[in-house]
């Protein structure tokens, strides 16, 4: 399966998504004009992935900073991440950053996935 | 020429350190807010107060890209352009100011809706909040919905707002988010 590799820009996550290494990360930040379009194709090869996973995945999600318009479109993510087995999410937060701590112990009452919460 | 002071004069008796009028779009977004957070970095402001900040600004301006280019589209650029983004530094507070025209026939919602996000304490926003993202698509000028949620969730204050008249048409949109400096 092809590798999704996005640089991250001052308004647009870091992305990697390498089944053949077990790298699944979004990280940075991520506030771009039009969200939806900038997370098509992540949740198009979550789909793709879905359909033969690895038999574990740990997806991290590192971000320093989110805008709501992300929020939904990160949820989306989730959702698509939901129906994969042996899917883990590693939620990362500063800290000292209580807003992002909190942001992931919501997204982790939406969906039916088992977080793992990490600082840095 | 006189204006220039006097307006020199004003920003600082408001205390402002930033203020911003004209066109904006995603790239002011970007350049205002590198700009602010140059600002806060080098007079060493706490990190979770910087972030509240951000994320207010943010939101706020995105807000205003989006209904600008909805105005652009009905009015020309007069009304697009005549929107002003403003923050304020006190010993005890920051404040997010934002001012834009909206048509009067959508004053009477909007105000219903912020006054509404007032009633609320902290776990009813986030109540709001969940229930939002659970249940909405992204609109089509790119917008969840959740933006004034999120800006009182982070701010932790009332938001404040007013609508003065500009004319037949259009009320004036005063919004002004303030992020307590006292952790």
């Amino acid at each position: 399966m092809e590798i999704l590799n996005l640089e991250g820009t001052e308004d647009t996550p870091k992305i990697i998504l390498d089944k053949k290494n077990g790298i699944f990360e979004i990280s940075g930040r991520s506030l771009p004009e039009d969200s939806a379009e900038f997370y098509r194709p992540v949740i198009d090869w979550i789909k793709q992935y879905g359909a033969s996973p690895n038999p574990t995945t740990e997806f991290v999600l590192k971000l320093e900073y989110f805008n709501t318009a992300s929020s939904k479109l990160i949820l989306d993510v989730l959702s698509a991440l939901e129906d994969i087995k042996g899917m883990k999410i590693l939620w990362y937060f500063h800290e000292d950053d209580e807003d992002m701590e909190e942001a992931g112990q919501e997204f982790s009452e939406l969906v039916e996935i088992p977080f793992e919460f990490k600082t840095y | 020429m006189n204006y220039i002071y006097d307006l020199h004069r004003a920003m600082m008796a408001q205390n402002l350190i930033i203020v911003y009028q004209g066109e904006f779009t995603q790239e002011t977004t970007k350049s205002i807010l590198a700009m602010a957070e140059r600002n806060l970095d080098s007079s060493g402001e706490e990190s979770n107060i910087k972030r509240k900040v951000f994320n207010i600004m943010v939101e706020a301006l995105q807000n205003i890209v989006k209904h600008s280019s909805e105005a652009n589209a009905q009015a020309g650029n007069l009304v697009s352009q005549s929107a002003i983004f403003m923050i304020g530094k006190q010993p005890n507070q920051y404040s997010i100011m934002t001012g834009n025209p909206i048509k009067k026939s959508a004053t009477a919602s909007l105000k219903k809706n912020l006054d509404d996000l007032n009633q609320l304490d902290k776990e009813g926003l986030k109540e709001m909040y969940k229930e939002i993202i659970k249940n909405t698509q992204i609109s089509e000028k790119g917008g969840a919905g959740l933006g004034f949620v999120d800006m009182a969730r982070k701010s932790g204050e009332k938001l404040e707002f007013d609508f003065p008249e500009m004319d037949s048409e259009y009320n004036f949109f005063c919004l002004k988010v303030n992020v307590s400096r006292e952790v």
